[in-house]
């Protein structure tokens, strides 16, 4: 099998660029948004559940068309990102946040679920040592679930590096711009002879997705500090 | 000085209690399930009455009446927990100075005095599910002490330790007595511990105290005062 067309380079780099980038932008939500769930019982929050999952639920063209009214220049948040001259639709910075939007319910369900592993009794313990909330949450919750949270990125960052349709309504098939690699396979697919093309892209992303699985296992394997059989 | 008056009802356990005691080592005496834990965490804050009082040394940590409610992290209260609590992720040395105050010479001295009287010298760089469970113990008082606290809180703190490590640290608890001036409040169901450690001893059963006496009389008519089950 030869090595991979420029384009093809370059829907490689846009689809790592926009996971790796996708993640960071979702992370400090997810990180909030899981500890609030975890932590708290308020009202509201059944309905914001619901709408924390509709990503995982929805047709993903279904959320790049919610994503496009909303952010598209005539939407509620792009006339206000477009009066600061940030302009999202059809550029790759709104493949990101298509990416973003795509992982968040992954993202928030695997930190939530790594705040719910930690003792609350240690908490407890901090507290009477004189520690606030803030303190509690960067010196005990946030290292005690750490791996759940790395392990949670990695598997963000496999949805938003496979992410297609919610991409390709918002922000199209722009060679060099918006075309990820999963658009890219699809667009050769649809071409005469773009079989080699889509082979080389396709075992690309199957290594991807295998790496990042391997990372998510190993990082949510176990804690350093515990003991064999500890568990 | 301590004033606890506490009203609240935990499950079928229906706590009822008013203590005030000038004592430096005050126990509370009673079965599993008698309510000892809660006063305890009334005090700490970590349990919030339906209503009731903490008073020490004259200043009011929750009257629930006038809506007085010190925050658990502002209590200055070093709470030694039945299970130690210490945190996992941390060695012994980030354990101990984890309610520390100031890196100053002082803190550095106190720090150095406590590793000292507990003998933790030997422990600092190791992490808390490599110690034995004496060792944990004494760490977690080590941990309390250092955060400079107005009282001790000793939550059963020989429950689940071998005869010698019992002893061990019944041994140290006598030595911090002797040494240091901090009022504490010791919760167990062993005469001799609180034969050991107490001035005064308030007999708890069923979320009521059934009678307050000085040390001398306790050791003097232990039988008739009760004695609680192993728990």
């Amino acid at each position: 099998m030869n090595a991979l067309a420029p384009d093809e380079w370059q829907a490689l780099a846009l689809s790592l660029r926009v996971g790796l980038l996708a993640v960071v932008l979702a992370l400090p939500l997810a990180l909030a948004l899981a500890w609030l769930l975890s932590r708290k019982r308020f009202p509201g929050r059944l309905l914001l559940e619901s709408v924390l999952f509709l990503p995982l639920i929805l047709p993903p063209v279904v959320t790049g068309y919610v994503l496009l009214a909303l952010f598209g220049r005539n939407g509620p948040i792009g006339q206000l990102l477009g009066s600061v001259g940030i302009v999202v639709a059809f550029r790759w910075t709104g493949a990101v946040i298509a990416a973003a939007v795509m992982g968040f319910p992954l993202l928030v369900l695997s930190v939530r679920a790594a705040f719910d592993n930690v003792d609350r009794r240690l908490e407890a313990a901090a507290q009477t040592l004189g520690a606030d909330a803030w303190r509690r949450f960067v010196s005990i919750t946030l290292p005690l679930s750490a791996r759940g949270i790395v392990a949670g990125c990695v598997l963000a960052f496999a949805r938003a590096f496979g992410e297609f349709g919610a991409t390709i309504s918002f922000v199209s098939n722009i060679p060099g711009e918006t075309r990820t690699l999963p658009i890219a396979i699809y667009e050769l697919l649809n071409v005469p002879g773009g079989m080699p093309g889509v082979q080389r892209l396709a075992l690309v992303s199957l290594f991807v997705a295998l790496a990042a699985s391997a990372c998510a296992t190993l990082i949510a394997g176990g804690a350093p500090w515990r003991k064999r059989g500890d568990d | 000085m301590i004033e606890l008056a506490l009203r609240h009802r935990i499950g079928d356990l229906e706590l009822d209690m008013d203590i005030r005691s000038h004592a430096r080592t005050l126990a509370l005496f009673g079965n599993s399930g008698a309510g000892k834990t809660s006063a305890l965490n009334a005090v700490a804050g970590l349990l919030i009455p339906q209503s009731g009082r903490v008073v020490l040394d004259g200043e009011i940590l929750l009257d629930t009446a006038r809506g007085i409610c010190v925050p658990v992290s502002r209590r200055r209260i070093g709470y030694v927990f039945q299970d130690g609590r210490l945190f996992p992720h941390l060695s012994v040395r980030r354990n101990l100075l984890y309610g520390a105050g100031a890196d100053d010479a002082d803190g550095r001295r106190e720090f150095a005095a406590i590793v000292e009287l507990l003998e933790l010298g030997a422990l600092l760089e190791r992490r808390p599910l490599t110690l034995s469970g004496g060792e944990r113990q004494r760490v977690a008082v080590g941990r309390a002490l250092l955060s400079r606290p107005r009282a001790l809180l000793l939550d059963e703190p020989l429950t689940g330790l071998h005869a010698e490590a019992r002893q061990q640290v019944l041994d140290y608890l006598r030595t911090l007595k002797r040494e240091l001036q901090v009022f504490t409040v010791l919760v167990t169901h062993h005469a001799d511990e609180v034969a050991a450690l107490a001035d005064e001893v308030v007999r708890i059963s069923a979320g009521q105290v059934v009678r307050q006496v000085p040390i001398g009389e306790f050791i003097a008519r232990r039988a008739a005062f009760g004695r609680p089950q192993a728990s």
